[in-house]
């Protein structure tokens, strides 16, 4: 029972102090299980992270869940994932109530017009960046710049590309 | 019902969720949109207290997106919902690792899912980038002589130091998320 709450307490930590969603909290998992914990190996995590990045879903949860599970089996995974959830549950809740009150304000619009532009740079280089990581080849600029297209411009729901680049990627793997 | 909806939502929203939060967002904004109504205005608002609030953007959105629709029981289960699939998936994996990457079709198949993740984060950005630097009620503005007669200036420099910095400086996000809501505060407002 204590290491249940170990669990959830690690997590909801980790859940609490990033911002910037589940790759940017990848780098502090990693810290946090394999050198300060020791939960897993160098190895464990670098499957933990192949895992949770190959798989859809929340990459935190995944994470959450992977690490939970190889501690204390199912409810390990519960309790991990449910501490990665509730921070971030809490405060949008608050911060929803909080944003209610104040009601319209100069002061905020402006500011969530400043984050916002600064969202959409930061979004964009994300783009870049993940894209660098994995796009090799012709095919793979194709499945970008479609789906890109099919989605920003036409308003296709994005169910689509994940399947037309999974199927053309099954197909393609087995023309070699 | 309204409960089962959201939670039956945001449930295929983590199956067809691959690639993190950002690629997640434009299927969350086209599943929201199907299920009620939800302007790319609010959306961007969505997006901007993600990017200040600590946690996963996508249970972020689940959160809000349930509060709005059915107070705290709604902001429930449409996390739960958003959650589920990861955790169920993550444990079926985790029972049968060696053959799951062995496989080369699965293999196949995440090679081809990998670029279109791109193209969905690319939307991601292009749908909040129409909401604070294109000032029209017409969204979304398809031509790009359209985009230039409604170009809000402000923003859009903001936009561009955002990359420099980011890009060319390597700034933490963190602080040019704040530096940019302060200069937006006394600026914009």
């Amino acid at each position: 029972m204590k290491e249940l709450f170990v669990l959830f307490i690690t997590f909801f930590k980790m859940g609490l102090f990033t911002i910037g969603g589940g790759l940017a909290m990848l780098p502090l998992i990693q810290h946090t299980i394999v050198d300060k914990k020791g939960w897993l190996t160098e190895e464990g995590m670098t499957d933990c992270i192949a895992v949770s990045q190959s798989l859809p879903g929340v990459i935190a949860i995944n994470a959450a869940t992977y690490v939970g599970k190889t501690r204390k089996g199912f409810a390990g995974a519960l309790a991990a994932s449910f501490g990665v959830i509730l921070p971030s549950f809490i405060i949008i809740i608050c911060a929803v109530i909080f944003l209610g009150t104040v009601g319209p304000n100069h002061y905020v619009e402006g500011a969530f017009t400043g984050i916002k532009a600064a969202a959409c740079g930061l979004i964009v280089f994300a783009a870049y960046r993940h894209g660098r990581q994995v796009i090799k080849g012709k095919p793979g600029i194709f499945i970008a710049v479609a789906s890109f297209a099919a989605v920003a411009f036409f308003g296709i729901s994005a169910i689509w590309p994940i399947i037309f680049g999974g199927a053309s990627g099954f197909l393609l793997r087995r023309a070699k | 019902m309204v409960l089962l909806n959201l939670y039956v939502m945001f449930f295929s929203i983590g199956i067809f969720g691959f690639g993190g939060g950002y690629a997640m967002l434009p299927l969350i904004f086209q599943r929201v949109q199907e299920f009620g109504q939800m302007s790319a205005q609010e959306f961007s608002d969505l997006v901007a207290l993600s990017q200040v609030t600590p946690g996963p953007v996508s249970v972020n959105a689940a959160t809000y997106v349930g509060y709005n629709y059915a107070g705290v029981p709604g902001a429930v289960a449409a996390t739960l919902g958003i959650a589920t699939p990861s955790f169920v998936l993550v444990i079926v994996v985790m029972s049968f690792m060696d053959k799951y990457y062995k496989s080369k079709g699965i293999q196949g198949v995440m090679n081809g899912i990998k670029p279109a993740t791109v193209g969905l984060i690319a939307s991601a950005a292009f749908y909040i980038g129409q909401t604070v630097m294109v000032n029209s009620q017409v969204l979304p503005v398809s031509t790009f002589a359209g985009i230039i007669e409604y170009l809000n200036v402000l923003p859009f420099i903001m936009f561009i130091c955002t990359i420099i910095l980011i890009a060319k400086f390597k700034v933490n996000p963190i602080i040019i998320t704040l530096l940019m809501g302060i200069i937006g505060a006394l600026l914009c407002g």
